[in-house]
């Protein structure tokens, strides 16, 4: 960020990830403290870190298992690092994994540390499937119980319907709203048609696949071994259709407002499982261990809006006050990566930065900027790639800084729509 | 300097073994005069003294066993037998000690030190890995000769005694808990307190002695005398089905174990010390002890000068995915617990090498040798690439592809590469001279050979082959990491075949022969099991593969000439599709993965009748003299720097029967003048493939054997 003395920048060296799959397919079996795991340690392998000089380990994730409530903290404890590495674990939602970079960035700003793995993960293969209350009541009691008779009294009154299983739903829990019924709502609101969505959701798949085959998505991806003897060589993410048309996409049914409505499951982004991590160090010490960094972290911005109101906006306020931070405007940007929960979600986003109506709303005198397409999501985004919500942010950090570097592109910028109606917005700076 | 000392603590003397100068706790002569001086003088009379907790002052060690060095001045059966009954009547003294006695053990309780352990009131042990009991003495070819057969079966069944003391096997604290063969475990932090605890209860009379449970294995066999007679006799069938009648040690056990139980302790301590006074001066047990010496002499012996540095280091580079490299990669990881990072030219064979190696984790696991935490964490270490990625940090990298000089050179090069100037390179051949794969690298100094053995992580032997300009400290790191891997390592010439493969390979080619001349396959591998070979040369083809076999031949044949002429069965087998086990075709048939009887369409493939009447003298000779031949030429050229090495690598490389020592103990015992006679008649016989060695003929001349003891 501006005034920081230059060796105290947090610059990303480096960033990898696990291949991407649809939840239930590839990782069915795979915790995700498994998949955080192997993709920090493929990290330090093909970046030759020493172990010891990890200082700190942050990861994001949104969903955490009741068995392990601190992935991070297994991912520092990996055989290759010293088990003296503290870790935590963060939330913010859809934007996790990038907060946990530029929390990262904090502290190496502030002189607390000089290298730390930064990354997120999520599997939604992964996730705990509750009891329903009355049955979660009846275990507690029972395990307190002293006679059997006891316990069977207490097992007498369960009902078959205590036995149905609570799956934690994508829902807020101020309104109820899920996020689908919230991209339907702004779709709506913001006159953002079918075929703009269909259209966005068909780039998307294409640019996947294109970079995918140029071996640009390829190079960021850890190959994973799975199954039960480790044969099943995973490379690629398992959710981009290349052969997709707008034909095709147009035929799906709108899955939230049957009638009237124009969000599909094809242009919105699919439940994911996958983890991502970035290596992130003090631009002092990145040089003194020889390593070229791919950007520094110049600014960073998180908003929140009424999560009643239209969910998925926060990237509108985010955005510009990422870009003030930055002492930057939208033209210097040579490349922008939007995070795409839901294909109606960006468009809405766009028109926000765009239109006079919402630079009023959002209390600046000028629109932020026009987005140019040919500069933006151009390795496909969240809909074609997948979205395991703790570690998009981290995947989207990575491809960005590599492509300013293919690109030679001076400034980038991040910008993740979250849950709880925030929107988390941050530039990277070529170094 | 005493070996204990004592201290007290609310009326109870704590006695602490701790033998001067020794790592380990032993029994010596002096520590056991030490101990009865103190033991049975002042601990005994001190009427202040309520009971006594006997602990050792080594850390992770309790009492490792008797000296065995002491085993070796034994002249005759009755010089052993008076000396197992001298341990006899301590430990029985120990037993009629008019105060309680606590063992509180952590580390090793071995042999004698469990038979003493025996013998105490209470026995309390750390739940810590280290802590092992058991009565490893048939290992050696003796039997426990100080009560252990007496003692072990009353406290713990008769079943489970067996168990332990017929395979020599060791426990750990949980199992020997579950077994009752310990009264209490504890964390070992509270071990002293928690013995002291226990020692004034026995002394208050408070605490009741353990009662084995029975279960009805026990009720039905270990407790009455019909059920013991069918288990005596089961365990012999099986000690004789395992080693061939080869190994006295484990019957005598018997003998001695069903002595006291059906005669009472007088006659099965009798029994016991006659069969040890036996078992001390065998052929079997000096061989077996000899063996125990040198394994522990190669364990300090790095085959370079003492004080040479060996490079520490965490991760472990291997270039080749296939089933030596992922035996490397599952071994290195799980015993020596280093990062093994696996490289392959793609990823399908990377993915099946990962598989492989973690089969050998997953067998650690299910064995229960590892615990789910411990296997998660080892598995964290095992790792695979298809580019060199991580290899920038290695300390060692083993190169494992095919066995083919150019690509071999190839990876060379691309690994010094990949990795750091200092990086230790070592390549695994069987047949390809080191300083040929060596010939073009820049740093040729830090390379040098690995000889594993397949399967990796079963093979005990490791030979490591110095290039012509190889480092010390890179010798030394070898040597180091592969002790580490769990081998025993020796350090081989640069020369064809090594060590092993070249006393091998003409014992394998003659066995070729043999079939071509019609003795049946079963014939001859038979012959050599009762030689005392785990398997016999037939199947070791099958096991070993004929296509590597072929190839293995083809470098003998090439370096040493005609003597070393590969048996031209191997071609004729191939031609018929036959590669051994790994296509499921060879001289044996195989069904599902198992080995299922000689393939008898084998013999119609080849051309030959199997005879009916066979020399079975002849087909042992021939088999026999040929390798103790070979092995007195490669000695004598310096393949192996000592008899000892020699020696030791046959018996880990390739199963020569360890109660003979070895082939240049084998040499030794029949008589170098004798095996020159025998050479010499079969050459009449057989052909010029068996014309002693000049090394033999003046071996045989001076007089001298290759051991001095």
């Amino acid at each position: 960020m501006r005034g920081i003395p230059p060796n105290r920048r947090a610059v990303v060296i480096a960033g990898l990830r696990t291949p991407f799959a649809r939840s239930g397919t590839v990782y069915r079996d795979v915790t995700a403290a498994q998949l955080a795991r192997h993709a920090a340690r493929e990290l330090l392998y093909r970046t030759e870190l020493p172990g010891n000089e990890v200082d700190q380990v942050m990861v994001g994730q949104v969903v955490p298992s009741p068995l392990i409530p601190n992935v991070a903290r297994e991912v520092s404890l990996l055989p290759q690092l010293p088990k003296t590495i503290p870790a935590y674990t963060l939330n913010r939602a859809c934007a996790s994994g990038a907060q946990a970079i530029v929390n990262a960035a904090d502290q190496i700003m502030f002189g607390h540390a000089e290298v730390v793995l930064a990354g997120g993960v999520e599997s939604l293969s992964d996730v705990p499937i509750l009891h329903s209350k009355r049955f979660a009541q009846t275990l507690m009691a029972a395990s307190r119980a002293r006679t059997l008779s006891e316990r069977l009294a207490l097992f007498a009154k369960v009902r078959p319907r205590d036995l149905v299983p609570v799956a934690p739903a994508i829902a807020e829990p101020s309104t109820g709203e899920s996020m689908g019924q919230s991209a339907e709502r702004m779709a709506k609101e913001n006159g953002v048609t079918r075929e703009a969505q269909d259209q966005l959701a068909l780039v998307s798949h294409q640019r996947a696949a294109a970079a995918t085959e140029d071996g640009r998505l390829r190079a960021e991806i850890a190959p994973w071994f799975g199954g039960h003897d480790l044969a099943d060589v995973t490379t690629t993410d398992n959710g981009i259709r290349q052969d997709t048309s707008l034909d095709a996409l147009g035929k799906l049914k709108p899955v939230f407002d049957r009638r009237y409505g124009t969000v599909t499951a094809g242009n919105s982004s699919p439940l994911t499982d996958g983890a991502a991590m970035t290596l992130v160090m003090s631009a002092e010490k990145a040089y003194s261990l020889g390593y070229r960094p791919l950007a520094a972290v110049r600014s960073h911005a998180v908003a929140a809006v009424d999560p009643g109101w239209q969910l998925l906006s926060g990237p509108a306020w985010a955005v510009p006050q990422a870009l003030d931070r930055a002492g930057i405007t939208w033209k210097d940007l040579g490349l922008v990566e939007i995070h795409e929960a839901f294909a109606a979600q960006v468009l809405s986003n766009v028109q926000a930065w765009s239109s006079r109506e919402w630079a009023a709303r959002v209390g600046r005198p000028e629109p932020v900027g026009e987005v140019d397409w040919e500069r933006t999501n151009v390795l496909g985004g969240s809909i074609a790639i997948g979205h395991p919500f703790g570690a998009t942010g981290a995947r989207i950090v990575t491809t960005l800084a590599n492509e300013m570097v293919r690109r030679d592109v001076q400034f980038g910028l991040v910008s993740i729509c979250a849950q709880g109606g925030m929107g988390f917005a941050m530039v990277l700076e070529r170094v | 300097m005493s070996a204990f000392h004592v201290t007290f603590e609310q009326g109870i003397a704590l006695l602490v073994f701790d033998l001067p100068g020794e790592p380990v706790n032993k029994l010596s002569p002096a520590a056991v005069a030490d101990f009865e001086r103190l033991f049975f003088g002042q601990l005994a009379q001190d009427p202040l003294i309520q009971a006594v907790v006997l602990l050792s002052g080594k850390p992770d060690n309790f009492i490792a066993g008797a000296d065995i060095d002491q085993f070796l001045l034994i002249a005759d059966a009755e010089a052993g037998t008076a000396m197992s009954r001298a341990g006899q009547d301590l430990i029985n003294r120990v037993e009629a000690y008019p105060k309680p006695v606590v063992a509180a053990i952590h580390g090793a309780c071995l042999g004698a030190g469990l038979e003493l352990a025996l013998a105490c009131s209470w026995r309390i042990a750390t739940d810590h890995p280290k802590t092992q009991l058991g009565l490893p003495e048939v290992q050696i070819g003796i039997l426990p000769g100080a009560g252990g057969c007496q003692r072990l079966p009353r406290t713990i069944g008769l079943r489970a005694a067996l168990d332990i003391i017929l395979a020599g096997k060791s426990e750990r604290a949980q199992k020997a808990f579950r077994l009752g063969l310990v009264d209490e475990l504890v964390h070992p932090a509270i071990l002293k307190e928690a013995a002291i605890a226990a020692a004034l209860r026995l002394a208050s009379g408070q605490a009741p002695q353990r009662a084995p449970k029975a279960g009805l294995g026990g009720l039905l066999l270990d407790r009455n005398p019909i059920g013991r007679r069918l288990v005596y006799r089961q365990a012999r069938a099986t000690v004789l089905k395992k080693t061939g009648g080869n190994y006295p040690a484990p019957l005598e056990a018997i003998e001695a174990v069903k002595a006291g139980l059906e005669h009472g302790m007088e006659t099965g301590l009798r029994v016991e010390r006659e069969g040890f006074g036996r078992l001390a001066v065998s052929d079997v047990a000096r061989q077996l002890i000899g063996i125990f010496f040198a394994t522990t002499a190669l364990k300090k012996d790095d085959g370079v000068p003492p004080g040479t540095p060996a490079r520490k280091f965490r991760r472990l580079g291997i270039v080749g995915a296939g089933f030596m490299g992922a035996g490397i990669a599952g071994t290195a990881v799980t015993q020596a617990e280093v990062e093994a990072r696996l490289k392959d030219t793609d990823l399908a064979r990377v993915a099946k090498g990962l598989g492989n190696a973690r089969k050998i984790l997953d067998g650690r696991l299910k064995r229960k040798r590892v615990t789910r935490y411990q296997y998660e964490r080892l598995s964290a270490l095992l790792s695979g690439t298809e580019d060199w990625s991580g290899f920038g940090r290695t300390g060692l990298v083993i190169e494992a592809v095919f066995e083919d000089l150019g690509l071999k050179q190839e990876v060379m090069a691309d690994l010094e590469a990949a990795v750091p100037a200092d990086t230790i390179i070592a390549t695994n051949t069987s047949t390809i001279p080191i300083a040929q794969i060596g010939a073009r690298m820049r740093h040729p100094e830090r390379f040098l050979g690995m000889h594993f053995f397949s399967p990796v992580d079963r093979m005990p032997l490791l030979e490591v082959i110095p290039g012509p300009v190889t480092a010390p400290t890179a010798i030394a790191t070898a040597v180091q990491f592969g002790r580490k891997m769990g081998k025993t390592v020796i350090v081989v010439r640069d020369s064809p075949g090594f060590w092993v493969n070249r006393i091998l390979l003409p014992y394998m080619a003659e066995a070729g022969r043999l079939i071509e001349e019609g003795i049946p396959i079963d014939v001859i591998d038979r012959v050599m099991t009762r030689y005392g070979f785990p398997v016999g040369p037939a199947t070791l083809l099958d096991e070993v593969g004929l296509d590597v076999a072929a190839k293995a031949g083809a470098v003998m044949h090439a370096a040493f000439g005609d003597r070393l002429a590969p048996s031209p069965l191997i071609p004729k087998l191939l031609a018929d599709g036959r590669m051994g086990r790994k296509n499921g075709r060879g001289l044996f048939r195989y069904q599902e993965g198992k080995k299922a009887g000689v393939d008898e369409s084998v013999y119609a493939a080849l051309g030959v009748t199997p005879r009916s009447e066979v020399d079975e003298v002849d087909v042992r000779d021939r088999l026999s003299c040929l390798m103790l031949n070979e092995a007195a030429m490669a000695l004598a050229e310096g393949v192996v720097r000592s008899p000892r090495d020699g020696d030791i690598g046959a018996v880990f490389g390739i199963g020569f029967p360890p109660f003979r020592g070895g082939p240049l103990r084998a040499i030794d015992a029949l008589g170098p003048a004798m095996l020159v006679q025998r050479l010499e008649s079969l050459t009449l016989a057989h052909g010029d493939r068996f014309t002693p060695c000049a090394a033999l003929v003046d071996h045989a001349r001076a007089g001298q054997p290759y051991y001095s003891r």
